[in-house]
């Protein structure tokens, strides 16, 4: 594998924000997920929970709620309006005003012709989708105190409402109104079923089940002494789960008391805890729960009984870490761009001209710098950003515009904005080795990759002259493939292009042949090794030693891989992890052990890892424990023995 | 030597109560548990021994009540028979004979006329799986029939009977063993398994411990070894089962138990604390807190009114359903070991030895039932592992029974030895022993003897130390002062710097010998003058015991090399000697008897012999397997007229002795055995109405009524029975006053009973005093 001098980084204080809501279209097999800072995200669930794409959110513009309508994506949330989102240009399509005050829920109808939204006002809105937009239709009867949760009955004739301390059904078609009454609590979510009967959770940690028809109360499950916030049920209606703010996510299930009856209730089965804070949003998509909350981590727990064999989907997935690159390197000037929502920090690398044994501390002779602070204009979040190699150009893009800035590192430091323009450079960027423009500079340049339906196409977005932007379409298009790439470069040398999809698989395409590369052929061929496919997150990095031109690094949150080219394939009855056989073996006896895939895990909670010019290595780390640490307290919580 | 077959080693009182799980008959009116060989019968309102049925030659490991007749119960035990009972009158009505060590046996009221049992899957004691097994009861009218049909419902169960649960109605049956929970449905013949994933790796052990089924749901309760409660439901489906967990024990789960009705789970574990959960409202429980010792079952009557509780300490608790201890019964508390030695106290003539942790028990040998606890260390005992405290390490009267010392010691890992000695007065008014003194540190390492002076003129205690030291402490008089008298120390000495091991008085106090390990030194406790020095090396002396009566110029000794002396005090030259390996020296205070315990390649043989002779009255070898520590000769609350020389060593009291696994053994002649069975045939009454005391009085009666009837029709045929031998008289002086009814009452009787009627007339009047009486 070789030895490096590793930088391991461990400032860039990344600090993902809480999960508010999510939403799950069965059809399309996507989630949306809305965060605190009112970024939205869409994980496609048939990919292996690939977070497909990315809306950078607004300053003071949070989301409470989230609803698909077919593929269309609506959000609501505490400054009154409704949004929705453009999922391929990846931004909000357009914004409506509400005038009800801050909006709490927003929810879609079965049958996808209407929206209704909850109100601070006590109105019930609703309004009818349009192939251009959504309209506002009436208002259902108006009530005192908010409306903080909706539910719309399955024959979408009825919505039940949850309001502090009350219960409201309204008839869609007469808005009028039945009620049932829970005492001195905010009921934060309910749930309507189709035999009417209506599950509410509410601040005082009660999951209550309702007969719709006659508003009462049926039974009463206490599941903690703080709040139940979220609830959701599974399609064919046999299990509801209801997450808490202890952190735990509780199942009911419709059973038979008596197997051989078939009179069925309502039981509280099985608890799951797997967050140490509030659970704010909770999906039953059938074949799993999917929870997220103020840990910021989404939890995908599979119900091991609907599955019939061990595969991928019957694994606990946890996804802390987006699938993207935050960090840019310059890899001459030893320079790390650190991108956060608001700002991008700079920092020199440090530097140490120790040697010593694999495994040892070298001494720092300058200590890591922090040079710039950048802060971003306008309301908008950062969506991307990008670092030359040489350390002399920066640039980053917003939902609305894209800013190209002159960088001066070696005395004195300065920036200088070269460029702005409006437009979107999306969610994909990586740096293109070397463009010659007329000015004679060597440009390193953001690639806006678009995966649109199946194909696949590259589009150079080129900040020109001083004041316009060129896009280049470039000349080929590679062969689809199903399963979306989460990481992609070019080769130095010979112009390949190395993409990583998020199934694991690994291709090359040769740009100039147009067609993938012999050895691309043989690896699929051969297949990958049953330890790599198996792997948990996707790779989110692709990146060439320039030294050895057979060489491609890649690296995931867990461990980062050197592909070697001249080696040959393992199959699957090889050593996958091998390294601490080879450390084992004699000089002699290694080259028969070895095979392409060389695969390092000590570090662990890997953002980014680079290989600068000098062969030596830069590893990102963010430890989950740092996040963890950051994290407001959790609910106390009276543990046994303490 | 000489082997005798007419007596018999028995168990005969202290077997543990808590092995099994006890039954409360429908009526709840009486609880059933298995007891050693035997079933006790016990009434739940007094917690008296009703019946005791005896018939097993083995353990008895299960009883339950007979699902078709409420007033008949099904015994199992591991000489391969169930035994169906009549326990309101105690009698065995039928025996099957199974030929398999039974392990545990369970029945459905679905299920006539069939038992499950649990047998070894080979017909082999050492087996280490075991499978439940149906068993076909024939249909046959001797009272002893031979079961033929077996049939396997269940292979590899736990032999634990609180692993296997039927379900709602008998319709399934299900089982746990390790991580695995299997489900036997009986119409549909076919079992489902549901396993745990093991928590091993994370340090857990999640293993199945007991199970429950709701009786009215088809829902299982599962007790795991994390402390965790599962209730599975949907149990019929190989995938879609689910289960909901609770969690409050923090040690595993011993029991578990639904309620009648299903509307309440009762579970128990070593926290000594029975919780209650409310079925689907699970995070509303109850609680019985302090229980005194780790729970291993929980038994529900039939009508739900009453719960019990089985506990480590040889306790079965009664609770009634608003969660108030009602009634406990107890046994002998046997921890792993005896620290003490087994003692008799001489006023209650009961029998003492450490029970609870820091107590002193005191247990009536005659009655099977412990008496009181006596709170030496007066610390609360803290339940966790690894923490040293106080244990009672020695104890001794004096002969009156008026003082009692008491030795405790705690010895932590980095810290020195402390030992108390305190001595306790007993106060006639309050019935029990007060503290008199406390002597923090009187030695400054173990003690190795205790013992009083038997001599009348003095209270003199002596205790001998590993340092080297015997002191002799007094009761100092301060008559003068407002103080009562306190115990003080009076003598130290020693020998040679030599460590003391044993030490004994003689019969009249005049002369107390010490063991300063080879050597056996005799002293004068009035002048602490040193008489003599008498040894017989080699080997340090184990036992010391002075002769009886006629033998009381002997002073006889072990040790360790495997010799038994006897010494003439007289001469004071050594008498005879015999290579023997005496393990326990025991003298019998009512005679010159000694009883001597030899450990021999693995098993115990035992002597009688008299000190003058060195022939054994009486020995029987291979008595019991292991090595035996504590005997007793226990008086007898009446003598035995035995004239076989044999057996007359046990005329006058009792031996008694605790084997290696803790069993309270003792020897019984035929003599006594022939009267023990003409009084269990005397209590044969033939009646529907249960045998309390209560009844017995009122039930004589009722039946002297009827003969006054006869006798008015035929004076002549009345008898005269001697007052002291009158049953009555005997009833009333040994029921316990607290199940007598109203002196009132009683006292015509009483009075009757010593009248000698002459005539019918007398009889007559004494009838009509009675008559007067009773609606008083």
């Amino acid at each position: 594998m070789g030895e490096f001098k590793v930088h391991r980084v461990r400032f860039f204080e990344y600090m993902p924000t809480a999960i508010r809501a999510m939403s799950f279209n069965a059809h399309t097999e996507r989630l949306a997920l809305a965060r605190v800072d009112g970024s939205v995200e869409v994980f496609n669930f048939a990919d292996r929970y690939f977070q497909e794409k990315v809306i950078p959110g607004k300053d003071a513009h949070s989301i409470e709620a989230l609803c698909w309508v077919g593929g269309r994506l609506f959000s609501a949330g505490l400054h009154g309006e409704i949004t929705e989102y453009d999922l391929e240009n990846l931004r909000p399509k357009y914004s409506l005003e509400a005038y009800g005050g801050p909006i709490w829920t927003i929810i879609s109808n079965p049958q996808g012709t209407h929206v209704a939204i909850g109100c601070e006002d006590g109105t019930v809105k609703l309004f009818e989708v349009l192939a251009e937009g959504v309209q506002f239709e009436r208002n259902l009867d108006r009530q005192k105190g908010r409306i903080i949760s909706l539910s719309w009955h399955p024959s979408g004739t009825r919505i039940a409402a949850g309001m502090m301390d009350m219960i409201r059904v309204f008839d869609v078609l007469t808005g009028d109104v039945g009620g049932c009454k829970s005492r001195e609590t905010v009921v934060w979510t309910v749930v309507f079923l189709s035999d009417h009967t209506i599950f509410s959770s509410d601040s005082a940690g009660k999951v209550q089940v309702w007969d719709g028809h006659t508003g009462t109360l049926v039974k009463t499950h206490q599941l903690t002494k703080w709040d139940v916030l979220a609830l959701s049920v599974s399609k064919d209606e046999s299990s509801v789960v209801a997450g808490t703010s202890e952190g735990t996510v509780v199942q009911f299930q419709f059973i038979a008391p008596n197997l051989q009856q078939q009179e069925k209730e309502w039981v509280r089965t099985r608890t799951f805890k797997n967050h140490t804070h509030d659970v704010r949003a909770l999906v039953e998509i059938g074949t799993a729960i999917v929870s997220g909350g103020m840990d910021t981590q989404l939890v995908v727990r599979p119900l091991l009984e609907k599955f019939e064999e061990k595969c991928f989907a019957s694994g606990l997935r946890r996804i802390h870490f987006p699938h993207r690159n935050l960090v840019s390197c310059a890899q001459k000037a030893r320079l790390l761009l650190l991108q956060f929502p608001g700002q991008l920090e700079l920092w020199r690398l440090g530097e140490s001209d120790g040697h010593g044994k694999p495994g040892d501390i070298l001494p720092l002779k300058t200590k890591p710098e922090k040079l710039l602070y950048l802060k971003r204009k306008g309301k908008d979040h950062i969506c991307c950003s990008a670092l030359s190699s040489c350390g002399g150009w920066l640039a980053y893009s917003t939902v609305s515009s894209v800013r190209l800035y002159r960088l001066q590192t070696d005395n004195n430091i300065s920036i200088t904005k070269v460029l702005q323009s409006p437009g979107c450079l999306g969610m994909w960027s990586l740096p293109v080795r070397t463009m010659t423009t007329e000015l004679g500079l060597a440009l390193h340049l953001p690639v806006t990759l678009k995966e649109t339906q199946s194909k696949l196409c590259i589009t150079l977005a080129i900040p020109f002259s001083h004041n316009h932007v060129s896009l280049f379409q470039l000349h080929c298009m590679v062969p689809m493939y199903s399963s979306c790439p989460s990481a992609m470069g070019i080769h130095p040398t010979t112009n390949n292009l190395t993409m990583v999809h998020a199934d694991q698989q690994i291709f090359e395409f040769s740009i100039a042949e147009k067609q993938y590369t012999v050895w691309s052929r043989k690896l699929q061929m051969q297949g990958l090794h049953n330890l790599w496919l198996n792997r948990d997150t996707p790779v989110t990095h692709v990146t060439f030693n320039p030294k050895n031109p057979d060489q491609i690094l890649l690296h995931d949150m867990y461990m980062f891989c050197i592909i070697d080219q001249s080696l040959p394939l393992p199959d699957q009855k090889t050593q996958f992890y091998n390294q601490m056989t080879l450390r084992s073996l004699s000089e002699q006896e290694r080259p028969s052990h070895l095979h392409a895939f060389k695969v390092c895990k000590s570090f662990q909670d890997l953002m980014c890892m680079r290989l600068l010019d000098d062969q030596s290595l830069v590893v990102v780390e963010r430890p989950l424990m740092a996040i963890n640490s950051q994290l407001p307290a959790p609910v106390r919580q009276k543990k046994f023995a303490t | 030597m000489v082997e005798h077959t007419g007596i018999r080693v028995v168990h005969r009182g202290g077997s543990k109560i808590n092995f099994r799980e006890p039954v409360i008959t429908s009526d709840s009116r009486f609880l059933l548990c298995g007891s050693g060989e035997s079933v006790k019968v016990y009434s739940t309102s007094t917690e008296e021994c009703v019946h005791d049925l005896q018939g097993h030659t083995d353990l008895v490991t299960g009883v339950v009540l007979n699902p078709s007749n409420h007033l008949q119960a099904y015994s199992c035990s591991a000489d391969g028979t169930v035994r169906l009972w009549d326990f309101t009158d105690g009698i065995l009505i039928k025996t099957f004979i199974i030929r398999y060590h039974i392990f545990s046996i369970h029945v459905s009221e679905k299920h006539v006329g069939v038992l499950f049992v649990v047998v070894p899957m080979a017909n082999e004691k050492g087996s280490e799986l075991f499978q439940l097994v149906a068993v076909h009861l024939p249909r046959s009218g001797d009272p002893e029939v031979e079961v033929g049909e077996l049939s396997a419902v269940l292979c590899d169960v736990s032999p634990n009977p609180g692993a296997v649960s039927f379900g709602t109605g008998g319709e399934y049956i299900a089982a746990a063993k390790g991580l695995q929970l299997e489900v036997f449905f009986f119409k549909k013949q076919k079992s489902y398994r549901f396993s745990l994933k093991s928590g091993m790796n994370k340090g857990i052990n999640n293993s199945f411990t007991c199970i429950s089924c709701h009786p009215k749901e088809d829902c299982i309760a599962t007790g795991h070894a994390d402390g965790k409660i599962r209730l599975w439901r949907n149990f019929n489906q190989k995938k879609e089962y689910t289960y909901s967990t609770l969690h409050w024990h923090h040690n595993a789960v011993n029991t578990l138990r639904f309620t009648p009705e299903g509307t309440n789970l009762l579970s128990g574990g070593i926290e000594s604390v029975l919780v209650q959960w409310r079925y689907t409202q699970e995070n509303q429980k109850d609680f019985l807190p302090r229980l005194g010792a780790a729970i291993t079952h929980i038994a529900v009557s039939p009508d739900g009114s009453l719960f019990c509780t089985s506990h480590a300490d040889n306790k079965i608790t009664i609770i009634l359903s608003s969660v108030k201890v009602s009634a406990i019964i107890q046994g002998l508390v046997k921890d792993d070991c005896v620290r003490t030695d087994l003692m008799i106290d001489p006023r209650s003539k009961a029998l003492v030895l450490n029970g609870k942790p820091g107590h002193l028990q005191f247990y009536s040998l005659h009655r099977d039932k412990q008496l009181y606890n006596l709170d030496i260390v007066q610390q609360e005992y803290i339940h966790e592992q690894g923490v040293d405290q106080f244990q009672v390490v020695k104890a001794a009267f004096d002969t009156h029974g008026d003082w009692l010392a008491t030795v405790e010691e705690r010895r932590q890992k980095s810290s020195e030895l402390e030992i108390n000695l305190k001595l306790w007065s007993y106060d006639e008014q309050t019935q029990s022993f007060v503290l008199n003194t406390t002597v923090t540190a009187p030695h400054e390492d173990q003690i190795t003897a205790m013992c009083f002076s038997p001599s009348p003129e003095t209270t003199l205690l002596v205790t001998t130390s590993l340092d080297g030291h015997f002191k002799a402490w007094l009761l100092a008089d301060h008559s003068d002062t407002e103080e009562s008298a306190s115990w003080s120390c009076d003598f130290v000495g020693g020998y040679h710097l030599l460590k003391p091991g044993c030490c004994c008085f003689s019969a009249d106090g005049s002369l107390l010998a010490f063991g300063f390990q080879e050597v056996v030194t005799v002293w004068s406790p009035t002048s602490w003058e040193l008489l003599t020095t008498l040894s017989q090396p080699p080997g340090a002396v184990r036992d010391l015991c002075f002769g009886r009566l006629s033998c009381s110029k002997y002073l006889l000794g072990t040790s360790t090399k495997n010799q038994l002396c006897c010494w003439n005090l007289l001469t004071c030259s050594l008498e005879w000697n015999t290579p023997m390996d005496v393990s326990l020296l025991q003298a019998d205070p009512f005679s010159e008897n000694m009883a001597a315990f030899c450990s021999q390649s693995g098993s115990t043989d035992l002597f009688v012999f008299k000190p003058s002779e060195p022939r054994p009255l009486f020995s029987k070898k291979a008595l019991c397997t292991g090595k035996v520590e504590r005997a007793i000769f226990a008086p007898r609350d009446q003598m035995l007229e035995s004239s076989e020389e044999y057996s007359q060593w046990l005329n006058r009291s009792q031996l008694y002795f605790l084997t290696q696994h803790m069993d309270l053994m003792t020897f019984s002649t035929k003599t006594e055995e022939d009267r023990l069975l003409a009084s269990s045939k005397q209590l044969m009454v033939d009646d529907s109405v249960a045998i309390t005391p209560f009844y017995l009085l009122l039930g004589r009666h009722k039946q002297q009524q009827q003969e006054k009837q006869e006798l008015l029709t035929n004076p002549l045929a009345e008898r005269t029975p001697l007052p002291q031998g009158s049953i009555a008289i005997k009833e009333l002086l040994d029921t316990p006053a607290h199940v007598l009814p109203s002196a009132s009452f009683l006292c015509s009787m009483f009075v009757r009973s010593l009248l000698v009627s002459s005539s019918s007339a007398s009889c007559q009047d004494a009838m009509l005093t009675w008559g007067m009486l009773l609606p008083g």
